[in-house]
């Protein structure tokens, strides 16, 4: 009986979270398989593999990835600054890093606009370059890296970098030996978060891109574009590409984080 | 690389990214406060702020407690697929607000399958408020769900049991026990939530047809303004989103502290 | 309110964690749970609570069948090993929590917290939060909260297990008195033979999650039913296959028929007794307890060579 009372609970919590999760994630998702694959798999591949799909497939894959291995370097040493120095106004540094967390993506690409726009202060324009994607990309995913990053650093004690130091070990032999190997599964968590939103972007991107086809026009601008023409079938043949993207990147976070807890379980 | 180095680089990196053009847009703003002025207090402009702050206050209590039950499940409960369920509610965070837009867009557009449905029965749903509701929880589903799993982990199940022994049954030890426990993870995800949903942009961009002044969020007002060269008033927009996202920002900052005591 | 084990079992997954026990609790005892980890004696406990529930096996509580019967529904009072504070709660909210959830009227509320708070100690400290007090007072808070309904059995999972040997001893000396004041028919789990053996009128001693033997400590100690018990509880030589308490090896300085030659590597004078320890020819251990007089009238020293005479053996099939 309690046995039975103790299953009727969960099944009714489970009930709700998977009715939940079909009516709002599983079934738009499903329609948008079924809408790629509603032209047959030669017009899905006709769909993704035209000129300008696969242009902008390219720059954004390529762009994404420069973006996050950027992340990894500058979030990397970003959370080590903000870690192990010390100056005054840390902790304004600090809470701004979750800045891009916060603020809407199109006020984000406006901000770049404003800067690195024909109206710089500066004198630097960008916009509509391929310069302005990367600005962009690098600001919506500025946290990722910092905030993986941060956390593990803070756990290490920072005496077995001293003590790799008395060793005497140079700065760079002491972080390549004691530091990096630790916070390694958490760069690549991060960069691998970094990409999937990178990837995905549209809101900082539609401003100040100009979305020029073979040029500056990134996936998600493209399969926006294809949806305003009314061309559906191909707009979800590319979504499904990115997609497919997402739960690659999705399952290789869960594959990091089952190896970096290792240690951990018994 | 010294450590003096190594502190002007990411705080110039920073300030290159962040800061500096944030700064420029207040300066740009406030060089003509007039037009700024007429911007946020033309009709058009109040009604997607109303409409912004509705649609998040549907979606952050729809989130809050989807998140709480989800999270109860998997960290309470035991059942087969749950991996799949953990994988599950991240798609949100992995995925293009687009591509969450075009599904929606499918399902309920006039030849989908729920909206043939309500074409027959006369619901406008795609282009009105209810389908910018569902992308707007879409898209800020998992993180009430992300901050709440790890702190009912840590806090572990003892209280509640010495809840049950003490006579309490499971809903006054989930409002007395449980549900105070976790309270700091809850409102560190509702800000979470409420950021992302006042910030929306792509999704709701696909769904909701961009009608001025009936569904134009104030997000999609800034591109819309700035479609129509008026770049003040885009700023101006612009401004009280970012001074939004500062309240966010303080409020994460004051919170978070609080989580790990 | 007595309590009846009958015939119970639980596994957990191939483990079997409580094998066919079954257990009979006199109202107003106190009853130790004793075995090794693993042993299963706090998923007895927990099953006795309703916070496990047997996969075969009945629970009666006062005799009335409690086996199916939710946690909050049992009226018993559980405390945990690590406390369970409510840490979001006074001292004062965490006792008062029970009588809260049985909407007792506040007057009430606040007398029977009064009252409990000076039983355990604590008065004054009714306003501050677990996080400010000692593991000992904690665990005499979660005492006192699980005291506040009046439950009609008490049952401690290793309740002074987390504290250092000096509160240890002391929160010890407490329980006993605090039963006899309070009555309360209290089961407690322990791996500390000493603890079960001072504390507890009825031990029950379970290894591999089975029942090896119940009894007062004495019969324990004296009458071993297994080997297991035998060795658990008290120290025991194991000489020529035979078991035998160090308190039973007689030593003489002359050769005996009944005797085995051993030689004299360690003594050590513990106040009033005298500990001795051995090896024999093959080179196994011995040890023997000898009173201080019996040890200054034998004058013994180490390396001296001496005769063991076991008196009690005991043999025991399993």
């Amino acid at each position: 009986m309690r046995a039975s009372r103790d299953r009727a609970g969960t099944a009714l919590s489970l009930g709700f979270v998977t009715t939940f999760l079909t009516v709002l994630v599983v079934l738009p998702i499903a329609a948008l398989v079924w809408e790629s694959t509603k032209a047959g798999s030669q017009g899905f591949w006709d769909a993704v593999s035209s000129p300008e799909s696969v242009a902008a497939l390219k720059l954004t894959i390529g762009t994404a990835v420069a973006v996050s291995l950027l992340n990894a370097v500058l979030g990397t040493i970003t959370a080590w600054v903000l870690v192990r120095d010390e100056f005054r106004g840390k902790s304004l540094v600090n809470a701004i890093i979750d800045l891009p967390f916060a603020l809407p993506t199109i006020v984000a690409g406006l901000t770049l606009l404003a800067l690195y726009g024909p109206r710089s202060p500066i004198g630097v324009d960008v916009a509509f370059t391929r310069t302005a994607i990367v600005l962009a990309m690098m600001f919506v995913t500025l946290p990722f890296v910092v905030r993986t990053v941060q956390p593990v650093l803070q756990e290490l004690d920072p005496e077995a970098e001293e003590a790799a130091r008395s060793l005497g070990a140079s700065g760079l032999t002491s972080f390549r030996r004691v530091i990096f190997p630790n916070i390694f599964p958490g760069v690549l968590s991060g960069m691998a978060l970094a990409l999937a939103k990178a990837i995905g972007e549209f809101g900082a991107l539609v401003i100040i891109t100009g979305n020029l086809p073979f040029k500056t026009e990134v996936s998600s601008v493209y399969i926006f574009g294809r949806i305003e023409s009314g061309d559906t079938a191909a707009a979800a043949s590319v979504a499904v590409v990115l997609l497919a993207l997402s739960f690659v990147l999705l399952l290789s976070i869960g594959v990091i984080r089952h190896f970096a807890t290792r240690h951990d379980r018994a | 690389m010294s450590r003096l180095g190594l502190r002007l680089l990411a705080l110039a990196y920073l300030a290159t990214i962040l800061v500096a053009p944030l700064v420029i847009v207040f300066w740009r703003t406030f060089e003509d406060v007039g037009a700024a002025w007429d911007a946020l207090s033309a009709p058009d402009t109040i009604h997607a702020f109303k409409l912004t702050l509705l649609i998040t206050a549907i979606a952050v209590p729809v989130n809050t407690v989807f998140g709480i039950v989800c999270a109860l499940a998997i960290v309470r409960r035991r059942f087969p697929g749950k991996g799949l369920l953990n994988a599950f509610i991240d798609l949100p965070l992995a995925l293009s607000p687009v591509v969450v837009g075009l599904s929606l867009f499918l399902l309920y557009g006039r030849e989908g399958w729920f909206g043939v449905w309500l074409g027959r029965h006369n619901i406008q749903f795609l282009f009105a408020l209810p389908a910018m509701i569902v992308a707007t929880i879409f898209v800020s589903l998992p993180f009430v769900a992300r901050e709440v799993i790890p702190t009912l982990r840590e806090v572990g199940d003892e209280q509640e049991q010495a809840s049950r022994t003490l006579g309490a049954g499971g809903w006054q030890t989930f409002w007395r026990i449980t549900l105070p426990s976790i309270r700091w993870a809850v409102i560190y995800g509702v800000i979470l939530t409420t950021a992302r949903s006042l910030g929306e942009y792509g999704a709701v961009a696909v769904v909701s047809g961009r009608i001025q002044g009936q569904t134009e969020t104030a997000t999609l007002r800034v591109e819309e303004q700035y479609e129509q060269f008026n770049l003040p008033g885009a700023y101006a927009i612009s401004i009280v989103l970012a001074l939004m996202a500062i309240v966010v920002l303080v409020a994460m900052t004051t919170i978070r502290p609080k989580e790990t005591a | 309110m007595s309590i009846v084990v009958r015939s119970v079992s639980k596994r957990f997954g191939d483990f079997v964690a409580v094998d066919d026990v079954s257990l009979e609790v006199e109202g107003g005892s106190l009853t130790a749970l004793l075995g090794p980890s693993g042993s299963g004696k706090s998923t007895l406990l927990r099953i006795i609570a309703g916070l496990e529930w047997p996969d075969s096996g009945e629970i009666l509580l006062s005799e009335r069948d409690a086996t199916a019967l939710a946690p909050q529904k049992r009226n018993v009072g559980f405390v945990f090993q690590h406390y369970a504070a409510f840490k979001h709660m006074t001292v004062r909210d965490n006792v008062a929590f029970g009588l809260k959830v049985r909407r007792r009227p506040k007057n009430e509320i606040r007398e029977r917290v009064d009252e409990l708070l000076n039983l355990v100690q604590l008065h004054g400290f009714g306003d501050r939060y677990p996080a400010q007090l000692s593991g000992g007072q904690r665990q005499r808070m979660s005492l006192a909260r699980a005291l506040a309904p009046e439950p009609q059995v008490l049952l401690l999972d290793e309740p002074f297990g987390a504290l250092d040997a000096r509160v240890r001893a002391e929160l010890r000396d407490w329980l006993i008195r605090l039963h006899d004041v309070v009555h309360v028919t209290t089961v407690f789990v322990t791996h500390d033979q000493e603890e079960a053996m001072e504390v507890a009128d009825q031990i029950a001693v379970l290894n591999h999650g089975r029942l090896e033997q119940v009894g007062p400590p004495r019969e324990l100690y004296d009458e071993p039913a297994s080997k297991f018990v035998m060795t658990f509880v008290g120290d025991a030589n194991v000489i020529d296959g035979a078991l035998v308490r160090p308190h039973d090896v007689e030593l003489l300085t002359e050769p005996d028929e009944a005797a085995m030659e051993a030689m004299i590597v360690r003594v050590t004078i513990l106040g009033r007794d005298a500990k001795v320890e051995l090896h024999d020819d093959g080179g196994a251990e011995i040890v023997a307890l000898l009173t201080r007089e019996r040890f200054e009238e034998l004058d013994l020293w180490r390396g001296q060579t001496v005769w063991v005479r076991p008196q009690r053996e005991r043999v025991f099939t399993t």
